[in-house]
């Protein structure tokens, strides 16, 4: 028999994040690399760990070979316990047939056996597309403390984005009234972060009900918070306040790595006792060559900078060859700009090669129409032939040849 | 495929005297080496990547630092249900591993149990990156008794009892000179030999019954003639640390981008424990030339000619020349340091200077306040 965990935390990590493009073609979102060293789901792992929980399980669908074998056994989060830890959930057949995840919550549904052997009072509801440090414990706590049957994390968003979010309408003793999606006009700026804690027992019946209500979505945000909330059930906003960033889109992604190099941005990813939690690749130190200009700038180890590079993130194994410019960039591994290219307001993923000379992205004050400026991507594994310009706001997915 | 019938022996504790500050609060293979290594990731790296799953790490004294460091042997893919890392410490006390032959004697058992047919013996004091895969072909192309690894270059001053070859023209060793008065350049014993394990076995009792205990005087000088011994030459980079000044110069030669490329061979890579530094941070007005930084540094002032280990911070209006900085020390702003080994966890104050020279780098120990 299993050790009873109190709290079992499970994270979704199926979404393809189509809005990444390029980018998540082949991985999952919470696979994609971030701040020079860590993958997106680095965060809610650690973050779990660092709240004492114990048990994870992580719900894959879409590409997940990257994601597994990153996740592998949980070792480099102290997620490999004897008895819990990390578990990757992929969706399975079953003696009636085999389903796919339709839907957050029947994601959950398909996984209740994973959950109920740890016997757990509280199942906390993660995703895999955040950037943030939050100790779930204190959530759990004020759960605990309202009696709660649900309480979602919410964080204070300004009232122009507010219409972006799932907007909670609290009385003043934390309590939720109302639910509204992406509101046209918003009556508070309470956004929800997609972080879940129920009591077990509530979400379990829950989540049987919603399997057999004919046209739900088998959706958290849809089908079960709207329905606990009819029932009357005692549902709780917990307010947040710290960093948090959705990565789901090119221009947030490029921004939350850009965070890190604000010093007044408040994410210390080496706080001690609440570290971000990563595998390491094994490579040397990085080096910076005697003509090499760096400023302003996260690199990590196996890099190679012989050129000059300002606010930009260089993840590791990137080369910046001689007479090389990057700025306001984010470089993803073993990507190399060879001499004379300049690569600005650019992600350039892993393995690719920027030809000599080439030209990536461009600053924004040099676009006189606005709306055609944009961060440029460039896709793994390619090869940007010398002397190529690529356009700001581009996004490429295939060699493009050099120009002779 | 892993498991080629090979195992290691590492000898973790010798020749501390050389560089006695780097060791005064460890033992040599546990001295920092290039940003985030410690001097035994390389022999251990090296046997791991050469396809040796089972290595003994004999250590005598001390060994906290260096028990720390490998742990269960993770970071070597050495934490294994067969073979895997053996910590072989002295049994009782430290007297039986006085010297090469009676410490292999104390771990007798350890040889005698292992069912590997090779050996490979190494030092920690030597940091290369060479297959051993290499040396067991060249062996057995020999049908050898034993090899020995050497290199030809002008011996290390200091370095103790050096044993330098002679060989006929297929590489048999026809002549062994021991602490000999060799100018120049020659072909000096690296420390590390390929043998048979029984053999091992037998030669080692031959000397204790002899009480003849000296390995390279009793085994490689006494017995060279009466088997077949042959050398095989190592060409890579492969500095001996035997005092401040050349493991100070070890450290900068890593600036030269061919010996990154050798040591840091990418499909023979040099693991280490993992610490779970975020990239370094390279802050405004910062400006670094010339120098090999690991993750988890904070760079603000100039760095020029430098190892900076993880963790490290330089403050602004700091300028750092020609040092080597070992993990988490923090030199406030405007400070200037030059040709300076800095322990770890050192803290170095605001508006300091300390300078050294090139053959004579101050060294400033472990946790100090400057």
């Amino acid at each position: 028999m299993y050790p009873k965990q109190e709290v079992v935390a499970m994270l979704l990590a199926g979404g393809q994040g189509s809005r990444l493009g390029v980018l998540t073609r082949k991985i999952a979102k919470p696979a994609v690399p971030f701040g020079g060293k860590y993958r997106i789901i680095d965060f809610p792992l650690s973050n779990c760990v660092n709240s004492g929980i114990e048990a994870v399980g992580v719900l894959t669908q879409y590409q997940p070979l990257v994601l597994n074998e990153y996740i592998g056994n949980g070792q480099p989060w102290d997620l490999d316990s004897n008895s819990s830890g990390v578990r990757v959930l992929s969706p399975y057949e079953k003696i009636k047939g085999a389903d796919w995840y339709s839907g957050t919550a029947n994601a959950i549904y398909q996984n209740i056996t994973y959950i109920d052997r740890y016997r757990p009072d509280y199942v906390v509801i993660l995703s895999g597309d955040h950037i943030y440090k939050m100790d779930y414990s204190s959530m759990i706590a004020a759960h605990k403390a309202n009696n709660a049957d649900c309480t979602i994390a919410v964080i204070d968003v300004p009232m122009a984005e507010a219409s972006r979010f799932g907007i909670m309408n609290t009385n003043p003793d934390g309590s939720i009234y109302e639910f509204e999606e992406k509101p046209e006009h918003p009556k508070s700026t309470n956004a929800s972060m997609g972080i879940y804690v129920f009591s077990w027992d509530k979400l379990r019946k829950y989540l049987i009900e919603d399997e057999e209500t004919e046209g739900s979505h088998h959706d958290f945000g849809k089908d079960i918070l709207p329905k606990m909330l009819a029932d009357g059930q005692r549902m709780f906003a917990y307010e947040f306040e710290g960093y948090w960033k959705d990565v789901g889109t090119i221009d947030s992604l490029w921004e939350a790595n850009m965070d890190l190099l604000d010093p007044n941005v408040p994410l210390d990813l080496m706080e001690e006792g609440w570290k971000i939690y990563s595998r390491n690749p094994v490579v040397p130190p990085q080096y910076i060559a005697e003509g090499a200009e760096v400023q302003n700038s996260l690199i990590a180890d196996g890099c190679s900078i012989s050129g000059s590079v300002d606010f930009s993130v260089l993840f590791s194994n990137v080369v910046v060859k001689p007479g090389a410019v990057v700025q306001d960039s984010i470089i993803m591994p073993g990507s190399v700009i060879e001499e004379g290219a300049v690569v600005q307001y650019a992600i350039v993923s892993e393995n690719t090669v920027i030809g000599k000379n080439a030209v990536v992205g461009a600053r924004p004050e040099t676009i006189v129409d606005k709306d055609q400026w944009g961060i440029a991507v460039i896709g793994d594994n390619l090869v940007i032939g010398e002397g190529v310009k690529i356009e700001p706001k581009a996004m490429i997915s295939e060699n493009v040849e050099g120009v002779k | 495929m892993r498991g080629n019938n090979i195992m290691g022996i590492i000898f973790s504790n010798l020749h501390e005297d050389l560089v006695s500050e780097l060791t005064e609060v460890r033992i040599m293979g546990a001295v920092p080496f290039g940003g985030k290594y410690r001097l035994i990731d390389f022999p251990l790296s090296n046997m791991v990547n050469s396809g040796i799953n089972k290595v003994g790490v004999i250590t005598k004294s001390n060994y906290q630092s260096i028990m720390d460091h490998i742990g269960t042997g993770k970071a070597w893919d050495l934490s294994r249900k067969q073979g895997g890392l053996f910590m072989l410490p002295p049994f009782t006390n430290t007297n039986e591993y006085s010297n090469r032959v009676t410490t292999l004697n104390s771990i007798r058992p350890f040889l005698i149990n292992s069912t590997e047919e090779y050996v490979v013996i190494s030092d920690c004091d030597t940091i290369c990156n060479i297959d051993y895969q290499d040396v067991c072909s060249k062996h057995l192309e020999n049908n050898a008794d034993i090899t020995l690894v050497y290199k030809r270059d002008v011996i290390p001053a200091k370095l103790h009892d050096p044993a330098v070859f002679s060989f006929d023209t297929k590489g048999k060793v026809i002549d062994v000179l021991i602490d000999s008065n060799v100018t120049g350049s020659c072909s000096f014993y690296m420390n590390m030999m390929f043998i048979k394990r029984e053999l091992l076995i037998e030669l080692i009792d031959k000397c204790i019954s002899k009480n003849t205990l000296n390995f390279k005087r009793d085994i490689i000088q006494g017995e060279y003639k009466n088997l077949n011994v042959y050398g095989y030459e190592f060409k890579g980079f492969s500095p001996v640390i035997t005092s401040m000044s050349n493991y100070f110069n070890a450290n900068m030669a890593l600036m030269d981008p061919e010996v990154r490329e050798d040591l840091f061979n990418s499909s023979r890579p040099i693991y280490t424990k993992v610490r779970d530094d975020m990239p370094t941070k390279y802050g405004l007005g910062s400006s670094v030339k010339n120098s090999l930084i690991a993750n988890g540094c904070f760079i603000e002032g100039e760095v020029e000619n430098c190892i900076l280990f993880k963790g490290v911070h330089i403050g602004k209006g700091t300028k750092v020349s020609n040092c080597v900085i070992m993990q988490d020390t923090k030199i406030g702003t405007d400070s200037s340091l030059s040709y300076v080994i800095v322990d770890k966890d050192v803290v170095i104050k605001n508006e300091r200077t300390l300078m050294g020279f090139l053959s004579y780098p101050v060294y400033i120990s472990k946790g100090s306040v400057v």
